[in-house]
């Protein structure tokens, strides 16, 4: 029987994608979930994997193809018996020794396996009469999936190894994401009246806070460690509540208040800057944001981010104080009106009751769309997130 | 009798005699021999760990652990004992019977599988001839295809504290202790050291042992070594580290004991009786001919590669002969493998997974590498504990102290090593070296349902702990 092997359905935000790598070629036998095709959006790489098991008949995108959502993209022709190499696992039994193509795996092999969806059938064993260990999967690295972008960024790297006194020029094409982040950097720039307020805050107080309770907030809290995001976070949902304007954004000729606080935390990877997004922040503990935020970056480095989880946003946090960066003014993440930019913590000189003291300070960076904010708002908003962060203890009496 | 043979063995110790029954099982033609001779002058199959060592003092300890049970530890459950008496001379008796049984087992298992038991002194020659010299003094020549040296090893002695056998006495003596003493001195608190000294002080001996190094038991995992010390130093163990003996004086029915601590200070100490078990050394003596062509190294044990082979072909050598620890099992294992090259399988031996055990109570028993090991090695590794003072099934028996400690890579999971102190440590630690056998990770063992209550839960809390995943104890990190 034929079946289509189709993109899969893309989220109202996502138009189109492009075809990204053939894994499999017309002829090839394959097995259900066996990788196919990968089709890279605005945002992520979007894995297909072949819904049942047979042969491909007919492939009818070639790489570098606008794909739309749900488009067909290649046939199987279905074969009736399990001929295919690799069984399908542990059919019987759940939990114990599940064989392989005759080999034996360790219980903990074919958990490790399944979750990272790899087959096993690839995985070399080195155990007891060649087993297939725990070890053995985690020491399995996947031949590399090639995407446009990462391809490029080696090239690029090695292009610049080029001997003095020759001039050359490459051309590479932008990659779909890059491109995407470029559009729509333009439109803000061009669509909103973008202005940046500064300020500071004297982090001692968070920073004390943090050694004072560290040890019993990770025993606690289950090994999560308590950083400067979780706190930050409140303080920004705290002042947030107090100035519905900052978290609204322009719809048209309407202004939309959102009645919640989704914030966004930007996390740099090697394709670009992602945000993904802490839904009701509003509602979440300065742990549950700390985890958060820690499984983000993770899934963010490994590529696995889902679309959901970078969409919509009330709010963006961005840090780079991470890199070194003293000042900046952050770019708004559109639809929404600001952008709260953190920066370096420095120890610096200032001046406290006509004392000069030592102080780890850190710039506080706020740029807002002032069609929307005013200047006013904009800087009581900051400074109100200014003595949240220095005075902790006004974010729980809500003062 | 024939004097030609496929394999001879000189030595029917565990290493030995399991090397020969296992020879003959192959098909091959075998003789075993055996220079032991036991109180009656007849000889006796078994070697130090049959006769003088881990059966006897097995013996002696479960029978002394049920005294100190039965005196002190009744009460607890509702039982009220008036007086409690041992008759040490039984006690010894019984453990007689033991051996004679299984020495007498030896022979009759050499006997159902033909190999020949020739009881004499063997001695290599060059060009894998053995010259015996029965125990009636008659000299003959035995041809070998193949030989396998099996001769164990000995006592060391140390010149400050000769042996007697009256007052200062070697491991052999003190298991044939007839009177318990009341002050027992013991110089080195290592395995033996405190096997020995735990049965006499279970019998009312006041025990101090004296060990030169700074560490105690330094080759076993840290924290196993600090939770056993603190539990025998509660049993009532004396034990002094950092004390090094400088000299014995008898004076009429006591020894006194000189020793210098590691602050320089010289102390002395009085005792009625002292046992000297500083260690065992290969027993080498009168085994090599000059020119037979087998190396020894420096520390008398006899040079062989991986598989036993010593550099003479078709000449093995086994057991605490060899280099490696000195255990009846991997001696046993030695043997096996040898006879299987011999009859021409690819036998090999995992020394990684050799697991070791002290019979006190509670039992210390490890398998693989020390935390401290695996530090020294780099990589990263976690660790999950499991206290006994936790488990339903220990509580029960009313007997909790120690932990289970198993250690296992942190990338890959792979257990690296486990270390338990505490009731059973010996076989819930073969449940771990069998599973590392099969290259399992700390989640196989946690994953593996474990029957309730058991100590061996121990064993799967301890895993499961290793990721965070304990359910009957507090995790100290994160669950991945």
């Amino acid at each position: 029987m034929a079946i289509e092997i189709k993109a899969p359905t893309y989220p109202e935000s996502v138009q189109e994608g492009t075809l990204a790598t053939w894994h499999k070629q017309a002829g090839d036998q394959v097995s259900r979930d066996d990788l196919i095709v990968d089709i890279e959006t605005d945002k992520v790489v979007l894995e297909v994997v072949a819904p049942a098991s047979g042969t491909i008949t007919e492939v009818l995108k070639v790489e570098g193809d606008i794909v739309l959502s749900n488009e067909v993209l290649a046939r199987i022709e279905e074969t009736s018996s399990v001929e295919s190499v690799q069984p399908p696992a542990a059919s019987a039994k759940i939990e114990s020794d599940a064989e392989i193509g005759g080999v034996l795996v360790n219980p903990s092999a074919k958990k490790l396996a399944d979750e990272r969806d790899i087959d096993l059938a690839l995985v070399k064993g080195t155990g007891k009469g060649g087993r297939i260990t725990k070890e053995d999967v985690v020491n399995y690295a996947p031949p590399p999936v090639i995407t446009a972008g990462a391809e490029e960024n080696v090239q690029e790297a090695v292009e610049v190894m080029i001997q003095s006194g020759e001039r050359v020029e490459r051309r590479v094409a932008m990659t779909r994401m890059r491109s995407r982040i470029s559009e729509r950097l333009m439109s803000v720039t061009q669509s909103t009246a973008m202005l940046t307020t500064f300020n500071e805050v004297d982090m001692s107080t968070m920073m004390g806070l943090r050694k004072q309770y560290q040890d019993e907030f990770t025993k606690i809290h289950n090994g999560t460690r308590l950083g400067f995001m979780g706190m930050f976070v409140k303080a920004a949902v705290e002042a947030l509540k107090r100035f519905p304007l900052v978290n609204a954004s322009i719809d048209g000729t309407d202004i939309v208040y959102h009645g919640f606080q989704d914030i966004g935390v930007a996390v740099s990877t090697d394709r670009g800057l992602v945000v993904p997004v802490l839904r009701n922040a509003e509602n979440m503990s300065i742990a549950t944001v700390e985890n958060a935020i820690s499984d983000y970056a993770g899934k963010a480095r490994d590529g696995k981010l889902t679309i959901d989880e970078m969409t919509g946003g009330t709010f963006t946090i961005t840090n780079g104080g991470v890199y070194g960066s003293l000042l900046s003014t952050p770019i708004l993440n559109p639809p929404q009106s600001a952008i709260l930019g953190m920066h370096k913590i420095q120890q610096r000189p200032v001046a406290i009751e006509g004392q000069v003291v030592v102080r780890p300070m850190m710039n506080l960076a706020l740029s807002y769309d002032h069609r929307l904010i005013d200047g006013k708002d904009a800087v009581r908003f900051l400074v109100a997130i200014k003595e949240l962060v220095e005075d902790p203890a006004k974010i729980l009496l809500e003062i | 009798m024939s004097n030609h043979f496929d394999v001879v063995v000189i030595g029917s110790g565990p290493a030995g005699y399991v090397a020969a029954i296992r020879a003959a099982q192959l098909g091959l033609k075998t003789a075993c021999i055996e220079k032991w001779k036991n109180t009656d002058g007849k000889g006796v199959n078994g070697g130090t760990c049959l006769n003088v060592g881990c059966i006897p003092s097995k013996a002696l300890l479960d029978s002394s652990q049920k005294f100190h049970e039965t005196a002190k530890d009744l009460s607890v459950h509702g039982i009220s004992v008036d007086s409690v008496d041992i008759d040490i001379s039984a006690m010894l008796e019984r453990k007689n019977k033991i051996i004679n049984q299984l020495t007498g087992g030896i022979a009759g298992l050499f006997k159902a599988n033909g190999v020949t038991a020739l009881y004499g002194t063997g001695k290599l020659l060059s060009g894998k001839k053995v010259e015996l010299t029965d125990n009636e003094g008659s000299v003959s020549l035995i041809d070998a295809q193949n030989v396998i040296l099996a001769s164990g090893s000995l006592p060391i002695s140390i010149p400050v504290a000769p042996v007697d056998n009256d007052l200062i006495l070697d491991s052999t003596g003190a298991l044939e202790l007839e009177e318990v003493p009341k002050r027992l001195g013991i110089i080195g608190a290592g395995v033996i050291g405190l096997e020995l000294g735990s049965v006499w002080a279970r019998l009312g001996s006041e025990v101090i042992l004296l060990e030169a190094l700074d560490d105690f038991l330094a080759i076993m995992d840290k924290a196993i070594a600090k939770e056993s010390k603190k539990i025998f130093s509660k049993q009532g163990l004396d034990i002094r580290l950092g004390a090094r003996v400088t000299g014995t004086k008898i004076n009429g029915r006591e020894v006194e004991v000189t020793y210098k601590t590691s602050g320089g200070e010289e102390l002395s100490q009085t005792f009625d009786k002292l046992i000297v078990c500083v260690g065992r050394r290969p027993y080498t003596d009168g085994l090599l001919a000059p020119g037979c062509g087998v190396d020894v190294d420096e520390r008398g044990s006899v040079f062989v590669n991986e598989f036993c082979a010593t550099n003479v072909p078709g000449v093995y050598a086994v057991g605490d002969l060899v280099r490696g620890p000195m255990l009846a099992h991997k001696g046993s294992e030695e043997g096996v493998m040898v006879a299987e090259r011999i009859a021409g399988h690819k036998a090999q031996m995992n020394y990684d997974i050799v697991p070791n055990v002290i019979y006190t109570h509670p039992e210390v028993a490890s398998v693989g590498l020390t935390e401290e090991q695996v530090k020294a090695g780099g990589e990263p590794y976690n660790v999950g504990v499991f206290p006994f003072s936790a488990s339903g099934r220990a509580m029960a028996a009313n007997d909790t102290d120690g932990l289970v400690k198993i250690i296992a890579n942190a990338d890959t999971d792979r257990i690296l090593g486990c270390h338990i102190v505490g009731p059973s440590a010996a076989d819930l630690t073969q449940q771990v070296a069998i599973a590392m056998e099969f290259g399992s990770s700390a989640e196989d063992l946690g994953m593996t349902v474990f029957g309730h209550p058991t100590l061996s839960e121990a064993v799967h809390e301890a895993a499961l702990a290793v990721n965070g995943s304990a359910i009957h104890i507090a995790n100290r990190k994160r669950r991945s």
